[in-house]
C-alpha cells in the first residue's frame, strides 16, 4: 500500500515539474516577443518624426529620413506582387481544379513547399545570375523579380489550400446550368474562396516587405531619390542593414526606426490576415 | 409545325454552338494558362538549381573537391575554401535546433494540454507572430541588445564558471566578443522555435481524442499521456516540423549577418566569431571583384542549396506521412 502510495506520489511529482517546464517554454516564448517588440518600440519610437517621411536617407552623420528608402520599398513590393500573384493563383488554381489528382500537382506541391522555405539569399543569387549579370548592372526591376519569386510559393499554397475547401457541391451546381469550367472557377471557387486568397497575398506582402537578403545584390541600395527601375534603388530593409553595421549615431537611430516601421507593417497585416481568416471560420 | 420550330431554332441554335466553341475555347486557354504556370513553379527551382551551378563552375572546376575541405578564404591569393563557413552553418544550426526543440514542445504540451481555453489562440497567435517578424529585426536586437547583454554578464559568468574544467574550458573560451557562434546559435534558436512550436501544436491536435481518453481513463497523469501516447503517435510530425526548422536556420541569412563577427576561422570556443555560408554571402557579394571571388560565393550558395534541399525535402516527406495517416 505504501508503495502504491509513493509511487503515485513520485508521478505527480513528476507530472508537476514536468507540466511546470510547459508553462515556463510558454514564458519564454512569449517574454522573448515582449522583449524584442519592447527594445524596438523604446529605440524606434524615440526616432520617430516628420522628417523620417518626408527626408532622404542622409550622408554619415547628418539628420535626414528614409523616404528614399520607403518608396523603394513600395514599389519594389507592388511590383513583385503585380507580376507574383497571378503566376501563384493561376498554379494554385491548377492544382486544385484542373489538375487536382494529376501527377504533376503532386510533384508541384512538393516542389513549392520547397521553395516556400528555401533560403531567400539563394532566390538573390538566382536572379544576379539571371538578370544582373547579363544586364551588367544592379536595378530595382531585378529586386522586383527576386521578390516576385518569394510571393509565388506562398500564393500557390494558399491558393490551392483554399480552393480545396470550396465544396464540389457549389461547383456542379454551376456545372449543372451549363456552365464551362472557367467560368465555375472564376465565378463560384474564386468567389467562395476570395478571403482566403486575399490572405495569402497579405501574408505575401508581409513576407517580402521585410526581406534583406535577396534585395542585397540585386536591387542593391541607393543614397538618393531614384524612380528609375532600370538603376539601384534603396529599400528599407537593406538601408537599415547599412545603417544600423555603420558606427554613426544617426545612421543607426534611423535604422531602428526603419525597423519598427517595417514591424508594424508587418504585424499589421499578419493580423488583418488572420482576422480574414478568422472571419471565415466562424461562417 | 416542325418546319416553323426549324425556323425558330436554327439562328438559335447557331449562336448556341458558336457559345460553346468560343466557351470551350476560352476554357482551353484558361486551362493552359493554369498549367503553365503550374509548370513554372518546377522551372523556378530548376533555373535555381542551373544557375547556381552555372555560376559555381569556375571555382568548382578550380578548386575541385578540395573547395569543401579548405578552411582558407583568402581574396588577395585568390585560394577559396568553404570549410569554415559550412562548419559555421551546421554548429549554429544544431545548437539553434538543440535549444529550439525542448522550448518548442513543451510550448505546444502547454497549448494543447494545460493552457485556459479562453487563453489558447491569444498565445498561439502571438507564438505565430514571433515567426512573421522578418530576420533583419532579429538581427538589428541581436546587435544592439542581446549581445551586448551576452557580452556584459552571461559570457563572462560561463568562462569563469568552466575555467577549470578540461574540453568545456576551451567551448567556452573567452574573451566575451558578444558576437559570435552561440551568439547566432540563440538568436537563429528564437526564430526557429515558432515554427517548431506551430507545427507541432498542429500535430499534436491530429492525435485522436479516443486514445487520450483511454489513458486518462487508466488514471494516467497529464505528463505520461504526452509522454507515452501524444509524443509517439505524432513522432514523424515532429521530426517534420524539427527538420523544417533545420532548414530556416540552415539558410538564414540577416539576423545571423549580424551577430556571427564574419570571421572566416574555424574556433573551438563557441564564444570566437564565425561565419556561416549565407552570411559569407551576404557580407561579401557586392564587394567581391574577380570572377573566381564570385564565383565562389555562388559556389557556397549551391552548397547551401543542396543541404537545404535535403532536409526540407525529408521534413515535408515526413509531413506527407502524418498528413496521409490522419487522412486514412
Amino acid at each position: 500500500m505504501s508503495t502504491a502510495q509513493s509511487l503515485h506520489q513520485s508521478r505527480k511529482r513528476k507530472n508537476a515539474v514536468m507540466m511546470a517546464l510547459c508553462v515556463i517554454a510558454a514564458g519564454i516564448g512569449l517574454a522573448w516577443l515582449a522583449l524584442i517588440l519592447g527594445a524596438l518600440l523604446y529605440k524606434g519610437l524615440s526616432g520617430v518624426s516628420l522628417a523620417v517621411f518626408t527626408q532622404m536617407t542622409p550622408p554619415p552623420g547628418d539628420a535626414g529620413g528614409l523616404l528614399n528608402a520607403i518608396y523603394g520599398s513600395i514599389v519594389m513590393t507592388i511590383i513583385g506582387i503585380v507580376v507574383g500573384t497571378p503566376i501563384g493563383v493561376l498554379a494554385g488554381t491548377y492544382m486544385a481544379e484542373y489538375g487536382r489528382f494529376s501527377k504533376l500537382t503532386t510533384v508541384v506541391r512538393f516542389i513549392n513547399d520547397i521553395l516556400l522555405s528555401a533560403p531567400s539569399i539563394i532566390v538573390g543569387l538566382f536572379v544576379y545570375e539571371l538578370m544582373v549579370r547579363p544586364m551588367g548592372h544592379f536595378s530595382a526591376i531585378a529586386g522586383a523579380v527576386a521578390l516576385s519569386i518569394l510571393v509565388i510559393p506562398v500564393v500557390v499554397r494558399t491558393t490551392e489550400d483554399m480552393l480545396n475547401l470550396v465544396p464540389n457541391a457549389l461547383r456542379e451546381a454551376g456545372t449543372a446550368i451549363g456552365a464551362p469550367r472557367w467560368v465555375v472557377i472564376r465565378s463560384v471557387a474564386y468567389r467562395a474562396a476570395l478571403s482566403g486568397i486575399v490572405t495569402g497575398i497579405l501574408l505575401a506582402i508581409a513576407r517580402i516587405s521585410g526581406e534583406t537578403a535577396p534585395l542585397l545584390f540585386t536591387a542593391l541600395n541607393n543614397q538618393f531619390w531614384s524612380s528609375n527601375l532600370n538603376a539601384p534603388m534603396a529599400s528599407l530593409p537593406v538601408t537599415i542593414f547599412q545603417f544600423a553595421l555603420s558606427p554613426y549615431e544617426e545612421w543607426q537611430q534611423l535604422a531602428w526606426t526603419g525597423a519598427l516601421i517595417i514591424t508594424l507593417t508587418v504585424l499589421g497585416l499578419s493580423i488583418i490576415a488572420r482576422s480574414l481568416t478568422g472571419r471565415r471560420e466562424d461562417r | 409545325m416542325s418546319a416553323v420550330s426549324e425556323a425558330a431554332t436554327s439562328p438559335a441554335m447557331r449562336t448556341r454552338e458558336a457559345t460553346v466553341r468560343r466557351f470551350a475555347f476560352t476554357d482551353m486557354v484558361f486551362r493552359a494558362a493554369t498549367r503553365a504556370s503550374a509548370i513554372l513553379v518546377l522551372v523556378l527551382l530548376g533555373g535555381v538549381a542551373i544557375s547556381l551551378i552555372a555560376g559555381s563552375w569556375e571555382a568548382l572546376s578550380k578548386f575541385g573537391i578540395s573547395f569543401l575541405t579548405t578552411e582558407s578564404w583568402n581574396p588577395v591569393t585568390e585560394n577559396f575554401g568553404a570549410l569554415a563557413p559550412i562548419y559555421g552553418t551546421i554548429v549554429t544550426s544544431a545548437i539553434a535546433i538543440i535549444i529550439a526543440v525542448p522550448i518548442g514542445i513543451g510550448i505546444a504540451v502547454f497549448l494543447t494540454e494545460l493552457c485556459p481555453r479562453p487563453l489558447r489562440r491569444p498565445i498561439g497567435i502571438a507564438v505565430e507572430l514571433l515567426a512573421g517578424i522578418p530576420s533583419i529585426i532579429y538581427g538589428i536586437w541581436g546587435l544592439f541588445v542581446f549581445a551586448p547583454f551576452l557580452q556584459t554578464t552571461i559570457q563572462p559568468f560561463i568562462i569563469w564558471l568552466f575555467k577549470g574544467i578540461p574540453g568545456l574550458n576551451s567551448l567556452f573560451a573567452g574573451p566575451p566578443y558578444g558576437i559570435g557562434l552561440l551568439t547566432s546559435s540563440l538568436i537563429l534558436a528564437i526564430m526557429v522555435l515558432p515554427f517548431i512550436t506551430s507545427i507541432t501544436k498542429d500535430v499534436f491536435d491530429t492525435v485522436p481524442a479516443v486514445l487520450k481518453e483511454s489513458a486518462y481513463g487508466i488514471g494516467c497523469t497529464t505528463w505520461e499521456v504526452t509522454r507515452r501516447v501524444t509524443i509517439p503517435y505524432t513522432r514523424v510530425g515532429i521530426m517534420g516540423g524539427v527538420m523544417l526548422g533545420l532548414g530556416r536556420a540552415l539558410g538564414e541569412t540577416m539576423a545571423v549577418t549580424f551577430v556571427i563577427g564574419n570571421a572566416h576561422r574555424i574556433s573551438a570556443s563557441l564564444f570566437a566569431p564565425g561565419t556561416t555560408i549565407s552570411a559569407t554571402i551576404a557580407n561579401e557579394f557586392t564587394e567581391a571583384d574577380g570572377a573566381i571571388y564570385t564565383s565562389s560565393l555562388v559556389a557556397l550558395g549551391l552548397i547551401l542549396f543542396i543541404i537545404t534541399f535535403i532536409i526540407l525535402a525529408l521534413a515535408r516527406y515526413m509531413l506527407l506521412r502524418i498528413d496521409s495517416r490522419t487522412g486514412a
